[in-house]
């Protein structure tokens, strides 16, 4: 029987990835995700694992690369500002073919911006990952459950697919508590994958870590075993989930914590006679784009709710292929929609 | 039948080094200090228990010269890559190979905090005074009035501020378990660079904190000097900056 206990979306960051197997945590301070670096300090040495304060965001995410390159499980976490600053490392993780997790509890910008829940770094998490032609795989929960799960998830999916894998939340989800199940902690599995650097060499090949391809040949072969790997996770990552009308006349597609506000949303518009269907996207790349294809045939409009103004709507709008009209209705700067003012837009646009 | 001896091999390419054409132009140091350190791997016994991290610079491929494990790093990320591996592998070996450009520009964060935190790995930093990689640039170890492609007139106040003297920060810095400023001008001095490469993996391997061994080098291509020359100019100029020292050796302290 798993315990469940009341925890915030933080600390269910933090306890999912050590329930995952992740032992080896590096990171700096910044709001509002201070409670994971503090939770894995706490956590991480009684067990044998590592915590350590980098310098900088910087920093972090370059000892993760470190890490990864012995196959260790290792992981950061931090909020929009600090993603920027890992953008570069994330890149080299990427050429290098290294796995890793960063959670990213996403804040107002752009620039410092403010503490407040956004989703404004939709395009920093799916099209991100620094220069290069490389990208994160990435998962967007919607409740502390969801986050204790998919964190624990992602360490297993960044190994198989070794590509750094984003978990995208925000302020409320990061300070927001719920009870949460937990499952006893996983051991992180004693084998090293046969890339990794370090240990004992004798009698193996020397590994070498490296993002460095001078002939362009090269390059593009790398690249495209990189692209392979997405196309792999397109197949079996990709995951939503929908509800409401089988006969809608609006689809409203929303991800993270502007989902959860959508649900009743969509309840306060069928009582108003406007029946909806809602397709919140969990894997944000890959990104659930037949799906909402399909539904795009049946529908007369879709609504897209999103804490940025126009970053998700892109993929919604790739998904929908013309098919219909798509409306954007965005709250910026650290601003949450209200469930009233969603089933208004949802009303006007019917 | 008489025995006939067969000559005796004297002097070969380390077990430590691979067998592949370097890189580097004629002249400069960074083949020598790659010798030394492969030397000390194998005298030491490490080679198999080591990680060399190659960083960006002259010495990025590094990783093709080292016959060990190896890890590329980004600009100036060496020291935090090494923290990377170190704290999750204790056992293994670490070593950065960095640049002055690498170290004491871009990385200047990333060496300080390893040493800080006395993260118990070597960093090996070859300082020649500019950015050969990029053709010639000023570096934070640029002398004063030296000409570089970006001080054409010399490196004044004004425009580029003063040297960076790294050992003499470090030395500072209670976590720094051995700390040496080395060049490689003649036998004796490449002697005696050795010596405090091999002390520097030696107090890794003793766990005694961070260790670093600065070797003043040359550069002859970007100095637009013959290799001799190069080297006299380290001898006559540089070496007026960079004072050569062992600043720090928790070893010795230790006996």
């Amino acid at each position: 029987m798993p315990e469940r206990q009341l925890i915030t979306g933080n600390e269910a960051a933090a306890e999912g990835a050590i329930a995952g197997g992740c032992r080896y945590f590096f990171g700096y301070p910044i709001t509002p995700q201070n409670r994971i670096p503090e939770y894995m300090s706490e956590h991480l040495p009684p067990i044998g694992g590592v915590y350590i304060q980098a310098e900088s965001e910087v920093a972090a995410i370059n000892m993760v690369y470190g890490a990864a390159a012995t196959g260790a499980w290792a992981m950061t976490t931090s909020s929009s500002p600090g993603i920027s600053l890992m953008q570069e490392g994330l890149s080299y993780m990427i050429g290098a073919e290294l796995p890793c997790v960063l959670v990213n509890m996403a804040r107002g910008g752009p620039g410092l911006g403010n503490i407040a829940p956004a989703q404004s770094d939709y395009w920093l998490a799916t099209r991100g990952a620094g220069h290069g032609d490389g990208r994160c795989l990435t998962f967007a929960p919607f409740s502390v459950q969801e986050i204790y799960d998919l964190v624990g998830q992602a360490f297993p999916i960044a190994q198989k697919y070794r590509n750094p894998v984003m978990i995208l939340a925000d302020a409320v989800l990061a300070s927001m508590r719920e009870p949460c199940a937990l499952r006893d902690r996983l051991d992180p599995p004693e084998e090293k994958p046969s890339w990794a650097v370090g240990g004992d060499q004798k009698g193996r090949q020397r590994n070498i870590v490296n993002s460095l391809w001078t002939d362009p040949p090269v390059m593009e072969e790398v690249n495209l075993r990189i692209q392979q790997r997405y196309r792999e996770a397109a197949q079996n990552e990709t995951r939503w989930t929908e509800h409401g009308a089988d006969d809608p006349e609006i689809l409203v597609c929303a991800y993270g914590i502007s989902a959860r506000i959508c649900q009743t949303a969509i309840e306060h518009a069928a009582e108003a006679g406007v029946a909806c269907r809602l397709i919140r996207p969990i894997s944000l790349f890959p990104f659930p784009t037949e799906v909402i294809a399909d539904w795009a045939q049946r529908v007369d409009k879709v609504l897209v709710v999103e804490l940025s103004m126009g970053q998700f709507i892109e993929d919604v709008r790739l998904a929908v292929a013309g098919a219909c009209p798509v409306e954007l209705f965005g709250r910026t700067g650290g601003m949450l929609v209200t469930p009233e003012e969603v089933a208004e837009r949802i009303i006007e646009i019917a | 039948m008489a025995e006939t001896k067969l000559a005796e091999s004297v002097y070969k390419r380390p077990e430590s080094l691979t067998d592949v054409q370097m890189r580097y132009c004629p002249g400069c140091t960074h083949g020598i200090a790659h010798r030394l350190v492969a030397e000390v791997l194998d005298e030491l016994g490490l080679k198999e228990r080591t990680v060399a991290i190659a960083t960006v610079g002259c010495s990025v491929y590094a990783y093709e010269y080292f016959d060990t494990d190896a890890v590329q790093a980004a600009h100036g990320r060496g020291p935090a890559v090494a923290t990377g591996i170190k704290r999750c592998q204790p056992d293994t070996i670490v070593f950065t190979y960095q640049g002055d450009g690498d170290l004491a520009a871009i990385g200047l964060a990333e060496v300080m905090h390893a040493a800080t935190r006395a993260e118990n790995f070597t960093v090996i930093f070859v300082n020649n005074a500019v950015f050969g990689m990029t053709q010639g640039q000023m570096a934070p170890t640029t002398l004063m009035g030296q000409k570089t492609t970006t001080t054409p007139q010399g490196r004044s106040v004004e425009q580029g501020g003063y040297p960076l003297n790294i050992c003499e920060l470090l030395a500072q810095i209670p976590g720094v378990a051995y700390l040496a400023r080395e060049t490689m001008t003649s036998p004796k001095r490449i002697r005696q660079a050795k010596r405090s490469l091999k002390k520097a993996f030696q107090a890794q391997a003793a766990g005694l904190g961070f260790s670093l061994v600065e070797l003043v080098s040359s550069c002859p291509t970007w100095w637009h000097m013959k290799p001799l020359e190069a080297l006299q100019w380290i001898e006559d100029v540089m070496l007026e900056q960079y004072p050569l020292k062992v600043f720090v050796d928790k070893l010795a302290e230790g006996q």
